[in-house]
């Protein structure tokens, strides 16, 4: 990157850990930090809104529906969460490859399981194997953030189904008294007065899917961790800047991240309950 | 194999008794419920000893932490935000390179009159280092919990006990510690099932798993590998942790009743598993 750093066997110190931490790999190894903000970016409003369909559900008059909201939001209760992000990461790229697989190739007679294979026709590959290496890095970064919405959805449903109970029935009585549907009720009535109640147990979401973020190395990104472990492994001398294994100071630096990230978060939070709380005649 | 053998050759595999090989080909349910069962045995023996040795330091974190001494109270709050603010994941990984790095010989310790060689390599394994993770780990979790609780003693409590008379340890005794722990303990049972849920991570995470002896999910994911069909072995895992999370609600909701024994019909456990974590 510096001119100064053409030759780094020659130069020593200071220079040398500025020309270390500028190479290409650790470039990428800080763009691999927004990897983990673009997840939470998308993740966190994916999951709110599946979370809102989910306690809709749970609340709807209609059994079947409720049955499937209730299922939903009671998924996550009594399995490790680390189980489903293993689980749907390849049962959602086998489902859509057999949708396809119906779709694109009815012809085909062979059974998609065979034993321990799972066969299906090359059109209805997921990426196509012909597609560039992009394709398949951002399909698996798809798989990852549908994944962790739909863990996180169930948790944001449990919130939010709380939330809405939690709004005073008093409010949706008088909104019927003066003649509103259901609807408009809770349109008008129950939404915008549930987000103060909802908030405490979001909050605690958003910081319990900071701390999940990491567990994108275990769907295969090439994430924050991936990148300190493959940094921080011994270097001989056949590499441009051979060193000891300093996977240790690599993982500090992301300690470090995660702690300011979550402080950072918890000061905000606070802010916006203060915020939300103003006019409220009682702390929720 | 029938399905009894399948269960002598497999039951203990995870501590390393029986069947060497795990099964390579035409795996059947049977094999793959009989190992994964195995496995739990591993989750079971984290949680239980983690949580365990965890109340105890909890319990000495959440009064450093409301104590008015700041040398008692800062390093009680440093601790319970460094172990609550970063992600399990990384702890794990942090623990393991630092136990590598430990001299391969052991540290000796000179003792003046003698000279010990404190061995380190155990510490590398899951069975040690992963156990003092999740020990300090569910420590800061529960201490947070408890200095919580302790806040919400009611004034009332205290003034009965100076009434009478009560000080120092017999006062925390008698009557602190009961109350706090009898306010904490719907929240501390989410904690323990949370701990349980998170055993899970350990042979995913730094500490590789010694002659493929690992736990539940460890072998569940083995076997999705090698049939490469999820949709057998995620279940049973997930059976196995239900089993096991109505198990830790039932003996948390027996010790409950017996917190709550003077208050007459006890409140029943709500388990919220997303307000804690």
């Amino acid at each position: 990157m510096f001119a100064a750093c053409a030759d780094p066997g020659q130069i020593e110190g200071l220079t040398w850990l500025v020309c270390y931490l500028t190479t290409g790999k650790h470039m990428a190894f800080y763009a691999s930090f927004g990897t983990v903000l673009l997840l939470l970016a998308i993740t966190a409003p994916v999951a709110l809104a599946f979370g809102f369909v989910g306690a809709m559900a749970s609340r709807s008059p209609v059994p079947p529906l409720r049955w499937l909201g209730l299922g939903y939001t009671s998924m996550v209760r009594g399995v490790p969460d680390i189980a489903f992000f293993l689980f749907f990461v390849i049962a959602l790229d086998q489902g859509l490859e057999w949708l396809r697989h119906h779709a694109m190739c009815p012809d085909w007679t062979d059974p998609v399981r065979q034993g321990a294979n799972f066969i299906v026709c090359t059109q209805a590959k997921l990426p196509l194997s012909s597609a560039p290496q992009f394709w398949h890095e951002a399909y698996n970064f798809g798989l990852a953030i549908f994944t962790f919405s739909i863990v996180f959805g169930a948790f944001a449903a449990n919130v939010l189904y709380g939330a809405m109970r939690a709004v005073p029935r008093g409010q949706l009585e008088t909104a019927q008294a003066y003649g509103l549907t259901p609807g408009q009720t809770f349109r008008r009535i129950l939404v915008p007065q549930m987000w103060i109640y909802a908030l405490p147990g979001l909050g605690n979401l958003w910081m319990i899917l900071i701390k999940a973020t990491p567990l994108l190395f275990l769907l295969g990104i090439e994430d924050i961790v991936y990148w300190a472990r493959e940094l921080g492994g011994a270097k001989t001398s056949a590499f441009a800047y051979p060193h000891p294994d300093w996977r240790i100071w690599y993982f500090l630096a992301l300690l470090l991240f995660y702690l300011a990230f979550t402080k950072l978060s918890e000061i905000v939070i606070a802010r916006l309950t203060r915020r939300l709380s103003r006019g409220q005649a009682f702390a929720p | 194999m029938s399905c009894w053998e399948t269960v002598q050759a497999y039951a203990l595999r995870s501590l390393g008794y029986g069947e060497r090989l795990l099964p390579r080909a035409d795996i059947t349910l049977c094999e793959q419920i009989t190992l994964i069962g195995s496995g739990l045995i591993w989750n079971v023996y984290f949680g239980a000893i983690a949580l365990s040795l965890g109340f105890g330091l909890a319990t000495l974190l959440a009064l450093g932490k409301a104590s008015s001494q700041i040398w008692l109270r800062k390093p009680a709050e440093i601790f319970v935000f460094v172990f609550r603010g970063s992600p399990l994941f990384i702890q794990f990984f942090l623990a393991y390179e630092t136990f590598v790095l430990l001299p391969k010989s052991g540290i000796p310790i000179n003792l003046g009159f003698v000279e010990l060689t404190a061995d380190t390599r155990w510490l590398t394994r899951a069975w040690a280092g992963a156990l003092i993770v999740l020990f300090l780990n569910t420590s800061a979790y529960a201490a947070e919990i408890f200095y919580g609780a302790l806040k919400s003693i009611p004034r009332g409590d205290h003034e009965a006990a100076d009434a009478y008379g009560l000080t120092g340890w017999r006062r925390f005794r008698r009557i602190t510690w009961p109350t706090m722990l009898r306010l904490a303990w719907p929240a501390y049972t989410n904690e323990a099932i949370f701990l349980f849920h998170a055993t899970t991570l350990v042979y995913f995470s730094g500490f590789p798993a010694w002659r493929q002896m690992g736990d539940a999910l460890y072998y569940a994911s083995y076997f999705a590998d090698k049939t490469f069909n999820p949709f057998i072995p995620y279940p049973i895992v997930a059976v196995y942790f239900i089993a096991l999370t109505l198990m830790i609600i039932a003996i948390f909701g027996v010790i409950n009743r017996r917190l709550n024994r003077h208050l007459g019909i006890p409140k029943r456990i709500r388990y919220r598993p997303q307000l804690i974590r």
